[in-house]
């Protein structure tokens, strides 16, 4: 199997051709500030949902804590752009890299928990990176870090979010996601089969925070600041929301999930309350009703209409 | 360290005890519904922190509105916040019986935040003044100050537990909750209604939280609809400290962890609060996960 298939490239190309539409429209302010903001949004919760999934979905581990991981990414990298002056891109990598490192700290004890005393662990942890960082007058503590550049442009959040995609995608078909995959089925199985399990939940899990560092820092650049009081569990909760709404273990679906999310809340921007209460409706009656989301674990792509672009991929 | 300021520091200390013994008795109460929701389906009910909103709400216009005085509204409380309990149970959590773990888990945060929302929808956000039905007399002992709120919070959570450890060994329907948290299976096969001993389980736990809510408005004087959310993770802490499925555990864990809390806010900083409760899950998880009252389970495979 190779790393960019015909297929790959084909979707690049039809990306490449939306993005050149898209950027045309928002060029010729055809699109106005408000949907572009939202456009951007929907980059940055694509990310977040996505590489959430990584962990939830496809490696079957409960994190509650996604948001703490977008923070510590929000914060590095504005450091890295504020206080040393030094190009966006290096700091996307270095709070990816802040993160993921704090995800490999935080993932190799706490993953040992399962189930709820994984999720409740990791929401707590997400809750003292917050609190950790309110403490901190170095990246201005209560008030939040301000006078942060928006470098974050349509362009930055579209490509970043591709690549994003695109790494998930291949890593879920390579054999560490299989084996993540094999994790979420049965865990003892899996141990059993000879996959070292706390390894590939591990992997998966730093994995997952680094991309929601660099999440975190389109954020932090494209609204000027980082506050601590946006990354509250309920921003977790949200992405959650996304996920389980596209289905646990589909990229396409938390595609899905967090396009449709993003518009319901800018939809629902003059009624803020209104929001959770859709967002907590939506988590009970899929629970109820459709409990794999509107996707499962398949993808859009494997629906028949797609068959024939498969071509020689497989 | 000299005479004097050993002196300051153990009066100071004996303060934090004294306000962490009546918050911690809050926390006890909430934990008791956590724990006994836990021993039975194993599920953390995350909605649990949010009934205790309801019972603080129920308590206010109960107080405020109709005009009672403490004790009745405090029973008016729990009633219904028991119904309310009981009813979540048998619309969102009964048909999920046989689902896997996380659908319910996902199910519970679900309910959560639609009664915070709710809540902020049909209660309005702003927080309300809870009407001062206790008069609140200030006792000086020597050099510490207690509270005959604090006094009351203490005596009302002390009466609920015996209450409640009466209610688990004594009576008949605690005989069945204690069977059903043993084993379902057999419980059901001996004739027990298993979904019957599982709504009464939520209708306890539930009036625990309610009456841990009025007392929480009553002392604090101002409530609000996500007030729910920290004490009801806190609880949890609570529960999995002691031992989660263990009511003495639950009682030991909320009275341990309101002291480690006032410790905290009194001689770190309060901003350090809630991350200490945070810090102490996550060490309990990793090095007793049973808890301090717990016994270690082996998995069968």
């Amino acid at each position: 199997m190779r790393a960019i298939t015909k297929k790959d490239l084909k979707i690049f190309g039809a990306c490449a051709v939306v993005y050149a539409i898209i950027e045309a429209l928002l060029q010729m302010n055809v699109i106005g500030s408000f949907w572009e903001l939202n456009l951007i949004l929907i980059a940055i919760n694509i990310i977040m949902a996505v590489s959430l999934n990584l962990i939830n979905g496809y490696t079957g581990q409960f994190s509650l804590g996604h948001a703490g991981f977008m923070a510590v990414g929000a914060y590095v990298s504005a450091i890295i752009t504020v206080k040393f002056h030094l190009p966006f891109l290096l700091a996307i990598l270095v709070g990816a890299l802040a993160s993921g490192l704090l995800g490999f700290l935080i993932g190799l004890p706490t993953l040992r928990l399962n189930g709820d005393y994984l999720a409740i662990a990791t929401l707590g942890l997400g809750e003292i990176i917050r609190i950790t960082i309110l403490n901190i007058p170095y990246v201005g503590g209560a008030s939040g870090f301000m006078g942060i550049p928006r470098y974050t442009n349509f362009a930055w959040a579209f490509f970043v979010c591709l690549f994003t995609l695109f790494f998930i995608k291949n890593f879920v078909n390579s054999s560490h996601g299989r084996a993540c995959i094999s994790i979420r089925e049965n865990e003892i199985a899996a141990e059993a089969m000879g996959i070292d399990t706390t390894k590939y939940k591990v992997i998966a899990f730093t994995t997952g925070a680094a991309f929601a560092g660099v999440a975190g820092a389109l954020f932090a650049h494209y609204f000027y600041i980082a506050h601590p009081a946006s990354f509250t569990f309920m921003m977790s909760f949200n992405y959650l929301t996304m996920v389980v709404m596209g289905g646990l273990g589909s990229i396409t679906g938390s595609i899905a999930g967090a396009v449709i999310l993003t518009f319901v809340s800018a939809a629902l921007a003059s009624w803020p309350e209104w929001r959770m209460i859709v967002y907590s409706i939506v988590l009970i009656l899929l629970m109820l009703y459709r409990p794999q989301g509107l996707f499962g674990n398949m993808e859009l792509t494997s629906l028949s209409i797609f068959k024939r672009f498969k071509g020689g991929s497989k | 360290m000299n005479g004097g300021e050993r002196m300051e520091f153990l009066e100071q200390l004996i303060q934090q005890l004294i306000n962490g013994v009546s918050l911690g008795s809050i926390y006890a109460l909430i934990a008791l519904g956590y724990t006994m929701v836990y021993g039975i389906i194993k599920l953390i009910n995350f909605a649990h922190g949010d009934i205790y909103m309801i019972g603080a709400y129920v308590g206010f216009f109960a107080t405020a509105n109709l005009g009672l005085s403490f004790v009745p509204s405090l029973i008016l409380s729990m009633i219904i916040s028991g119904l309310i309990g009981m009813l979540i149970e048998r619309m969102a959590y009964r048909p999920l019986r046989h689902a896997p773990k996380i659908a319910v888990l996902i199910t519970a945060i679900g309910i959560s935040l639609l009664l915070e929302y709710g809540g902020m929808l049909v209660f309005t956000p702003q927080p309300r003044t809870f009407p001062n039905v206790l008069e609140s007399t200030t006792y000086h002992m020597g050099p510490f100050v207690v509270n005959s709120q604090q006094i009351i919070i203490l005596v009302v959570s002390v009466i609920l537990m015996i209450i409640l450890t009466y209610v688990v060994q004594k009576t008949i329907i605690g005989k069945a909750m204690r069977a059903v948290s043993f084993d379902t299976d057999a419980a059901q096969l001996m004739g027990i209604d298993v979904n019957r001993i599982i709504s009464a389980t939520f209708g306890i736990g539930s009036a625990l939280a309610a009456a841990a809510g009025v007392l929480v408005g009553i002392y604090y004087n101002s409530i609000d609809p996500l007030m729910g959310i920290m004490p009801g993770l806190k609880a949890f802490v609570a529960a999995v400290l002691g031992g989660i499925g263990i009511i003495p555990g639950a009682m030991a864990g909320g009275v341990i962890l309101g002291v480690i809390e006032a410790l905290v806010s009194g001689f770190i900083s309060s901003t350090f609060r809630d991350a200490a409760a945070f810090a102490i899950l996550i060490i309990i998880l990793l090095f007793k996960p049973s808890g301090l009252f717990g016994k270690n389970v082996r998995e069968k495979v």
